[in-house]
């Protein structure tokens, strides 16, 4: 088995064992959050040895020059001397401006950064509580129209973060945003393309801040959300979309419930079946799925059978941590 | 030298233009779509990606010991002859598609072939 070496402490690596399991299972602290390659809050540097190709995939050139990679991504496949010096992640810190309870599970949050952040819509960012814990939530605001970032966090059931957030976090309290990363957001440049975007759950944040940024932006094409819940308490933003669909006539809001009969103005479906339902031919258009990582995973495999090219299918699973 | 048929066909565009339409046809084909349900749709892509670039005769750095690593979770699996002929017919029918003549897809397929049993560990 390779070594790995960390603060001049030698560590024993066991079989398909990554960096940041192996850290954490000798007492390490390594920040990190979603495990699975997407966060990059576990961002660690090689001294010695080189990461695997796993471990660099979503990083920048320059980063990846300079030995950056993901500790839980890395099942070293030589021996290894590691860094914890991660590159500008959390340069920013926030003050909270707001806190708006928009349905039973979701808070919205309004952010005060510091300094202004450059982002785009529907991207993600880390947020840092004091202690260290980090976790990922995407933007909902547009830099043009809103002076703040807007999280929308919903509870999960154990949640460290989402339930400190709803229970605990205030107004006026400090918190610590990353760099905004992910390619959830509008592409600019193809006004009449149409768009078909699918959201459970808070996965409506980016799927917001989407379609905001391509009604901004002059688009001209059909702009299609079906936002999924169980029950109609679920949804959220309601008015605002509905006022968004009044002032835009290409854009066109479903709602999806899954769990409860039809009604009227209600699709009784899950979202991604109400969708793929009414546009079962794809070709050509683009499609954004946020929320439920099953949902994801499966939308995104129909969606490419229904004829969307791959790389015009976006999409941001909510992974939760555990 | 004559052109090899990748630049015939158009190099990596051609891969690119490829990729979306074989990997389609493989998905929706239940002869063989449990072989290539994968985790990550992309990074399945970006193999096929790699496997039509050389059968297409372009630059690639596959070898006889990659493609028996490469597949063999799916020999345990069950992944026989009639796969591979199954994954050629969908390769030859993404070409039809593409406008490639008939020459050309048998000369696509006689590569495919020629690591038939690298791919099934024999």
């Amino acid at each position: 088995m390779p070594r790995l070496t960390f603060e001049a402490h030698g560590y024993e690596l066991r079989e398909n064992e990554s960096v940041l399991e192996c850290l954490t299972r000798h007492g390490v602290t390594v920040p990190h959050s979603c495990k699975s390659g997407i966060c990059q809050s576990c961002m660690m540097r090689a001294v010695h040895g080189v990461p695997t190709a796993e471990a660099i995939k979503g990083l920048k050139q320059t980063q990846q020059a300079d030995g950056y990679f993901l500790a839980c991504s890395c099942v070293p496949q030589v021996d290894m001397e590691v860094t914890l010096d991660a590159p500008e992640l959390f340069l920013v810190p926030a003050t909270v401006q707001s806190l708006v309870k928009l349905n039973s599970k979701i808070t919205r949050v309004r952010l005060q950064p510091a300094q202004p952040i450059d982002y785009r819509p529907g991207q993600f960012v880390n947020v840092r509580r004091d202690d260290g814990l980090i976790r990922s939530y995407s933007l909902a605001s547009v830099p043009q129209q809103d002076d703040y970032l807007e999280l929308h966090v919903q509870r999960n059931a154990g949640g460290q973060m989402s339930g400190w957030i709803h229970d605990q976090l205030k107004a006026g309290d400090t918190l610590q945003v990353s760099t905004p990363r992910g390619e959830c957001y509008y592409r600019p440049g193809a006004l009449d393309l149409p768009l078909l975007l699918i959201g459970t759950g808070s996965g409506l944040a980016p799927l917001y801040g989407v379609i905001r940024d391509a009604l901004r932006s002059g688009h001209r094409g059909p702009v299609w959300l079906f936002h999924g819940s169980r029950a109609r308490n679920g949804l959220y933003l309601v008015d605002e979309l509905q006022a968004l669909a009044e002032r835009h006539k290409n854009f066109r809001y479903v709602r999806c419930l899954s769990g409860e009969p039809e009604v009227d103005g209600f699709v009784s479906a899950r979202a991604d079946a109400a969708a793929l339902q009414q546009h079962p031919n794809l070709k050509n258009w683009r499609v954004f799925l946020c929320g439920h990582p099953d949902m994801v995973k499966a939308s995104k495999r129909n969606a490419f059978l229904a004829g969307a090219a791959l790389r015009d299918i976006q999409a941001d699973a909510f992974i939760s941590a555990h | 030298m004559t052109q090899s048929l990748y630049d015939t066909l158009g190099g990596e565009a051609a891969v690119n233009a490829a990729v979306d339409i074989f990997y389609r046809k493989v998905l929706a084909d239940n002869r063989i779509n449990r072989f290539f349900e994968s985790v990550d749709m992309d990074k399945q892509a970006s193999k096929q990606k790699a496997f039509l670039t050389m059968v297409f005769g372009g630059p690639n750095k596959y070898t006889g010991k990659d493609m028996r690593t490469g597949h063999a979770h799916l020999v345990k699996m069950g992944l026989n002859d009639s796969h591979v002929d199954a994954v050629i017919e969908n390769l030859g029918n993404t070409l039809k598609e593409l406008g490639v003549k008939d020459a050309e897809i048998a000369k696509v397929a006689a590569i495919a072939n020629s690591v038939r049993n690298d791919v099934l560990s024999r």
